[in-house]
């Protein structure tokens, strides 16, 4: 049984839609890359996912239909979005965000363990505890709100572009973080622009043209593949 | 190794002690106690200024909890105040005509009189409450500018409202008071509650003592929502809707309680404002009383609960202090209030609290001392 199954899913805003009657699946431990340029509807299936929109199809967790369910009951059963452009609260301390990934739990001492192995993953983000989180650099808030959402303990993590506006480096930085993570046993739902480097970390990948899908299949696979190389590698 | 790094962590993840928690209510209930004793010394002038500042600063710690916590931009506070205030005068004058036959003051510390003040400034603050409930809901759908109109709209829907209430019983008159004793619900269901004219003769039982110790509980209450993990919820909204909604904080359940706990303190405000020897009027729903919550809110910094104490003291006596320069001081107060804006544009403390401004002043002076 997969862990995530969408079936035709579509959204629309007012009268535009946005995502046409997509499908796909996650299995448990694997990576699912959804790629695609800008306007090609990753954002918006992923927020319809997560509960924030409300589209119309089927969306299934764990075995239970999930369609429509409101972000805070979904991150409870362990469904946890990590929203794009990061998402951090600018104006308090780095502690203060990692406390509001925690909100919904009460279990103080693996809190406090989650916490400790945060700063193993991201030794930057203990440096920076008392420090305000709007005044850490791009790559350290993307950290930040990856972190965030972990101590959430999600089953399935949604990363909304966590390359956005990073440096080349730093990317690579955080798509190891990535593989970490998922190794480590979380599903992961990846939307990225950067498709070279999502392609390299996922296992199957959705590519999405103008709101519905264009090709689907293992990562590898796409990576080789002639269309994808000339519309989203570049070679 | 490993239980070296633990220790530097494990200190910085604990949580401070809770500062200096009962300092601001023990200094709010001491000076209405020593208001109470220097009451013959003060005259009724400065007894009066400072009633005025401390429901001020009622208002402004409960207007800061939407406002300034949860962001949510309410500009009707003064309808949570007035209706707090009408349903606690009217449960005290006419709780007093029944019970005394009188709505004179009853002398005394504490007596059946003070017992319904209390009571009318609970129902006072429940009413409010749940009238908070209901503008809170739309809050869901609206942001920033739309919600302040909505707001805006609730008071001045309570302002006209009360002005269509009928005359209220004359407590001067026996004949009026017989009546209104024989068959008090007939009276009632008239809602007496003096229409345009304004809400008069409520006994005063609101001294600074009272009126200060509420000050202290509405802070200690609002200190603990600031900590505890609703303030955290109110806080993220404010900075972050999709964040928040994210994080896993119902939306919904936060900004209306944040609505509901802002019009209950509200109440209480209103309820004091009512017995403080002063006439309730419609007026008192206007905008332009929520205006005046809004400034101080602001100057004291959103989210500051002892800045909007602070600044409630500020706003009531600068006026004052600047008295003898007669017309011009209202000219002086405008510019105060607009530099004030231009060197601290998030209000005195910002978000912060006296406490943690204090001792970080001390920490930064420090290495300075010793260079």
């Amino acid at each position: 049984m997969p862990l995530l199954k969408v079936e035709n899913l579509s959204v629309r805003y007012g009268s535009i839609r946005a995502v046409t009657d997509i499908s796909f699946s996650i299995e448990q431990g694997e990576i699912l890359t959804l790629i695609g340029a800008n306007g090609a509807g990753k954002t918006t299936t992923l927020r319809a996912v997560s509960g924030m929109l409300k589209p119309t199809g089927s969306v299934h967790f764990n075995g239970h239909n999930i369609t429509g369910t409101r972000p805070d009951i979904l991150l409870r059963q362990g469904l946890v979005h990590c929203p794009e452009g990061r998402g951090i609260f600018s104006n308090m301390t780095v502690l203060e965000n990692l406390e509001l990934g925690t909100f919904t739990r009460h279990d103080n001492e693996q809190i406090h363990h989650d916490m400790q192995s945060m700063f193993t993953l991201f030794p930057r983000i203990k440096e920076r505890l008392k420090q305000n989180a709007g005044t850490l650099s791009g790559g350290e808030q993307q950290m930040l709100a990856i972190a965030r959402a972990l101590l959430a303990r999600p089953k399935l993590l949604l990363l909304d572009e966590p390359s956005l506006g990073l440096a080349p480096q730093l990317v690579q930085t955080i798509f190891k973080i990535i593989r970490e993570i998922n190794e480590q046993g979380v599903t992961i739902l990846l939307v990225e622009q950067n498709a070279h480097m999502a392609l390299q970390v996922a296992h199957h990948a959705v590519v999405l043209e103008t709101g519905s899908i264009a090709m689907t299949g293992p990562a590898s696979e796409l990576a080789k593949s002639d269309a994808v190389r000339k519309a989203y590698l570049g070679c | 190794m490993p239980s070296a790094l633990d220790a530097t962590t494990n200190a910085q993840l604990r949580r401070p002690n809770l500062p200096l928690i009962t300092l601001p209510w023990l200094a709010c209930a001491l000076l209405g106690l020593a208001m109470l004793m220097l009451g013959r010394f003060l005259g009724s002038y400065q007894e009066t200024l400072m009633q005025q500042v401390g429901i001020f600063a009622i208002a402004a710690v409960s207007l800061n909890i939407v406002n300034g916590l949860a962001g949510q931009f309410s500009m009707g506070h003064a309808g949570f105040m007035a209706v707090g205030a009408y349903v606690a005068a009217a449960t005290t004058y006419y709780g007093s005509l029944l019970h005394f036959n009188t709505a004179e003051l009853q002398p005394g510390l504490f007596n059946f009189g003070h017992v319904l003040m209390l009571i009318g400034l609970l129902a006072g603050a429940l009413v409010a409450a749940a009238l908070g409930y209901l503008v809170g809901l739309p809050s869901l759908r609206l942001r920033g500018d739309y919600l302040a109109i909505v707001t805006l709209g609730f008071g001045e829907i309570v302002r006209v409202l009360l002005q269509q209430t009928s005359p209220q019983v004359n407590g001067k008159d026996p004949a009026e008071i017989a009546a209104f004793t024989d068959a008090p619900l007939r009276t009632l269901a008239r809602i007496p509650l003096n229409g345009a004219l304004g809400f008069e003769g409520v006994p005063a039982y609101a001294t600074n003592l009272w009126i200060w110790t509420f000050v202290g509980i509405t802070c200690l209450a609002a200190y603990r929502i600031k900590e505890s993990s609703s303030g955290r919820a109110f806080l993220s909204i404010r900075e972050d809707e999709i964040a928040a909604r994210a994080m896993g904080i119902n939306l919904t359940k936060y900004k209306v309680r944040a609505f509901v706990l802002a019009a209950f303190f509200a109440g209480i405000a209103g309820g004091l404002l009512a017995h403080a020897g002063v006439t309730t009027s419609p007026i008192d729903a206007g905008f332009q009383r929520s205006f005046e919550i809004i400034i101080v809110v602001v100057l004291g910094g959103l989210g500051s609960i002892s800045g909007a104490v602070l600044a409630a003291i500020v706003f009531v006596l600068l006026p004052q202090v600047l008295h003898p320069i007669k017309d011009y001081r209202l000219v002086i107060f405008a510019l105060l209030l607009i530099s004030m804006m231009l060197l601290r544009p998030k209000g005195l403390f910002g978000v912060r609290e006296i406490w943690n401004i204090l001792p970080r002043r001390a920490a930064h002076t420090k290495p300075g001392a010793t260079p």
